[in-house]
């Protein structure tokens, strides 16, 4: 495995998150757009939809905010490539990638708000790694939005709020965000842990397709509550009434102090990109979607 | 809820027939301009210059484009619209200034954008957020761009679209359907409550 492989598969990784949504997330799309009640919401899943076609068809950028870089790394203990090269290699194909593809260079200081033009800074790309049995490498890549990344909310709740705090906490920033996260959005929540581990929760919660089940009985029976309540608040497609106001719920959970319960939110645009690969030590394995 | 084809610069006849909740497809020019361009339109009419170009009856959207130059010529690669409230502030100055007749965005506005709406016959077009390569798919061709200094997404480009849409009107003469979105949905809140916290 060279170096410059993974810096290729880095840029096709860009590449295709930018242009392609992931299956599970056109498939919820459709659905939703069948199930539509309200004629306005409609007209908004069709243009998404249509939006979606067009950029597959023409390697176009689905929404001109390409978001700021994200990689997951899942990186096997006897993976030839050790963990900084990995990383060098990955910002070489942002910084390519903006280029090429293009992107629009999301990536500013946060004082100055001097644009780099390449989406790569300081601590960005920004990276998750994992350290796992086995000798294979995982880079799953997601590109974040702001207008979905601004609606992110943090809450310490009192621990004898229980599970219908965390229900009434949730409707209450779904209410508050609106149409601004560009509905339908995927929600992720991440309960217990500390402050930084649940925010870390609700964002990496987003990784799990919208059919893959969570292992826990509890999760699933509270995702599909919180997404039934979601989706009758009337908010709608873009905030313009209707019934599919999210495509799901993804949670996950820590334990946490006895005396604490954070929740954190992170929502999702309708433009869930996120792409895959699964590289071994003698070349790369599988690429998605 | 009706549709339109419509044809830019916009009369105050072609206002005067739309009504919230009506679709509308949009051709000819429009014009790009975010929090920076609306400030610096303001300043130079308020110190008495002339625009380098002509708003009246025009259609403004709120867009950041991606665009790229190939062969001396400007191509849209994405262009969806960006969160219209942040020109609220800005806007009803804009509108009573320049005759703008129409706003594309995202998100809706205010409601003394709407009052200003209203007063001057002007109309909001919401477009379907994130839509970038549907709109950069109605662009025939960009005729210019003013203002480069503020950097591509704030500078004031000039597109010429065919059949931009589907646009959806949703603040007319005096009605803002967001905030009507708005007031249902928080009517519903304690019936949600009650229903799922038990």
């Amino acid at each position: 495995m060279e170096l410059s492989e993974i810096e290729e598969i880095g840029v096709e990784l860009l590449r295709r998150a930018v242009t392609r949504l992931p299956e599970d997330v056109k498939e919820s799309l459709k659905r939703a757009l069948s199930e539509e009640e309200s004629e306005i919401g409609r007209t908004q899943l069709e243009a998404i939809l249509k939006n979606v076609e067009m950029a597959e068809k023409s390697g176009k950028p689905m929404c001109q905010d390409t978001g700021v870089p994200l990689f997951f790394l899942r990186v096997g203990k006897e993976f030839p490539v050790g963990i900084e090269e990995i990383k060098s290699a990955l910002v070489n194909s942002v910084r390519r990638g903006t280029k090429e593809i293009p992107l629009r260079p999301n990536v500013v200081d946060p004082m100055s708000r001097e644009n780099t033009g390449d989406n790569s800074g300081r601590k960005m790309p920004y990276f998750d790694v994992e350290i796992v049995d086995g000798d294979s490498l995982e880079i799953t890549f997601m590109p974040k939005g702001a207008g979905s990344e601004n609606m992110s909310f943090l809450g310490m709740l009192s621990p004898s709020k229980g599970v219908n705090g965390i229900k009434e906490f949730v409707l209450e920033k779904v209410i508050e965000a609106g149409g601004k996260p560009c509905p339908p959005t995927i929600i992720g929540i991440g309960i217990g842990g500390t402050a930084d581990l649940a925010m870390k929760l609700a964002k990496r919660s987003l990784l799990r397709p919208l059919n893959e089940d969570h292992n826990d009985e509890r999760i699933r029976e509270l995702e599909r509550e919180i997404a039934e309540m979601v989706n009758s608040t009337g908010i709608g497609p873009m905030g313009l009434g209707g019934k599919f106001t999210c495509l799901g719920v993804r949670m996950d959970f820590a334990s946490t102090h006895t005396a604490t319960l954070p929740v954190a939110i992170n929502f999702q645009c309708w433009a869930a990109r996120r792409s895959y690969a699964l590289i071994e030590k003698d070349g790369v394995r599988r690429v998605l979607p | 809820m009706s549709e339109f084809k419509l044809k830019t610069p916009l009369s105050e006849g072609d206002v005067d027939k739309l009504e919230v909740g009506d679709i509308v497809y949009l051709s000819g020019e429009i014009y790009t301009a975010r929090d920076r361009a609306h400030k610096r339109a303001i300043e130079l009419y308020e110190s008495g210059e002339e625009l380098p170009f002509d708003w009246n009856g025009a259609v403004i959207f709120h867009c950041g484009p991606v665009v790229i130059e190939r062969n001396g010529n400007w191509e849209v690669v994405s262009a969806g619209p960006t969160t219209s409230s942040r020109m609220n502030d800005l806007e009803p100055k804009v509108i009573e200034y320049f005759g703008v007749r129409g706003i594309i965005g995202k998100g809706g506005m205010n409601g003394g954008t709407t009052e200003a709406m209203n007063k001057h016959k002007c109309v909001y077009f919401s477009i379907t957020g994130g839509a970038g390569v549907l709109v950069a798919q109605a662009v025939k061709r960009v005729k210019g761009v003013y203002w480069e200094d503020l950097g591509m997404p704030e500078a004031v480009w000039v597109f010429s679209v065919e059949d931009l849409g589907p646009l959806v009107v949703t603040i007319s003469k005096g009605r803002n359907y967001y905030l009507e979105v708005e007031k249902k949905v928080l009517s519903v809140k304690e019936n949600l409550l009650k229903r799922w916290i038990k």
